[in-house]
């Protein structure tokens, strides 16, 4: 049973891969990714993976794939014109693509141990994520430490990057605002009748 | 028959070979570069997890996390380099991005 869901999941994640680099429209494309994205996470469900199949589903299509979509949609970018021509790459690029597929699979098949039907994706543990979590916390605590930190700087670095302060936007300053006087702004006039200030 | 560790690495493998040709294909668009990139990560994550559940050894499966930080990383920090270029170019051809070398 679980081998039937198995080769529909992998017919729809190659076919939306192939559509992700063939579409004409790159917000059609993103959409493809998305979908690649939550089929593959159905095929780590298949094998017990939960853990990792959800944060598949979390970041990948919640975070990656929407800032691809946000960026597509913001960038006004003619994609008729960058796609002229590109028919003439693909014999070249087939090529390559077949003799990296022939290599890939005659290294990871060859002498490949196959363990059919016998997995386990939480070794030791009643959940995956149980199981994971007993691992992360602790012999990979300084692994888990340099993610964040990679996430910091990635963060720092996009905001850095796309920052800009354009001369004449009225902005609000609390220091400035606090430390107004009474005297700074009342001026008091006793102006005699008839005459003006 | 019974699902497999092969079935996995198949699916990886395709996907892998997908994502290289989607970079020579698409050369002169790099949003669809980037998403090619993602792709490709998106194999290795699937190879890792599928050796980690097929051995029965937990830490590939750490390892496609960090995986997935390093691509959530590379798309925000590549995203943003590709607007900056945007704004101050007007468009996001990538023939030209080498025009200031000298």
């Amino acid at each position: 049973m679980a081998v039937y869901a198995f080769w529909i999941l992998a017919t729809i994640v190659v076919l939306s891969a192939v559509m992700v680099i063939a579409a004409r429209n790159p917000v059609h494309s993103v959409l493809f990714l998305i979908l690649a994205f939550f089929t593959s996470a159905g095929l780590l469900v298949l094998i017990g993976a939960e853990f990792l199949a959800m944060l598949l589903v979390v970041v990948y299509v919640g975070a990656v794939a929407v800032l691809f979509l946000f960026v597509v949609m913001m960038l006004d970018v003619d994609f008729a014109e960058l796609k002229q021509g590109t028919l003439r790459y693909w014999p070249f690029a087939l090529l390559v693509g077949i003799i990296f597929a022939a290599e890939i699979v005659l290294a990871s098949f060859a002498g490949l141990e196959n363990h059919v039907g016998t997995f386990d994706a939480s070794p030791g543990a009643e959940t995956n994520a149980e199981a994971i979590g007993q691992v992360m916390y602790t012999q990979y605590m300084l692994l888990f430490q340099l993610a964040g930190i990679v996430l910091l700087v990635s963060m720092i670095g996009a905001i850095v990057l796309t920052l800009r302060h354009r001369p004449g936007v009225k902005r609000q300053s609390i220091a400035h605002q606090t430390s107004r006087r009474r005297s700074d702004a009342f001026e008091l006039k006793d102006p005699s009748s008839g005459q003006g200030i | 028959m019974d699902l497999g560790l092969s079935h996995y690495l198949a699916v990886s493998a395709a996907l892998f070979t997908i994502g290289v040709v989607g970079i020579f294909v698409n050369r002169k668009n790099i949003i669809v570069i980037l998403m090619a990139i993602e792709l490709i990560l998106l194999s290795v994550n699937i190879n890792m997890i599928a050796f980690s559940v097929f051995n029965g050894d937990i830490t590939g499966q750490i390892f496609a996390m960090l995986v997935l930080t390093v691509a959530a990383a590379e798309a925000a920090v590549g995203l943003a380099i590709l607007v900056v270029y945007f704004r101050n170019r007007g468009d996001i051809a990538v023939e030209n991005v080498d025009l200031m070398k000298g």
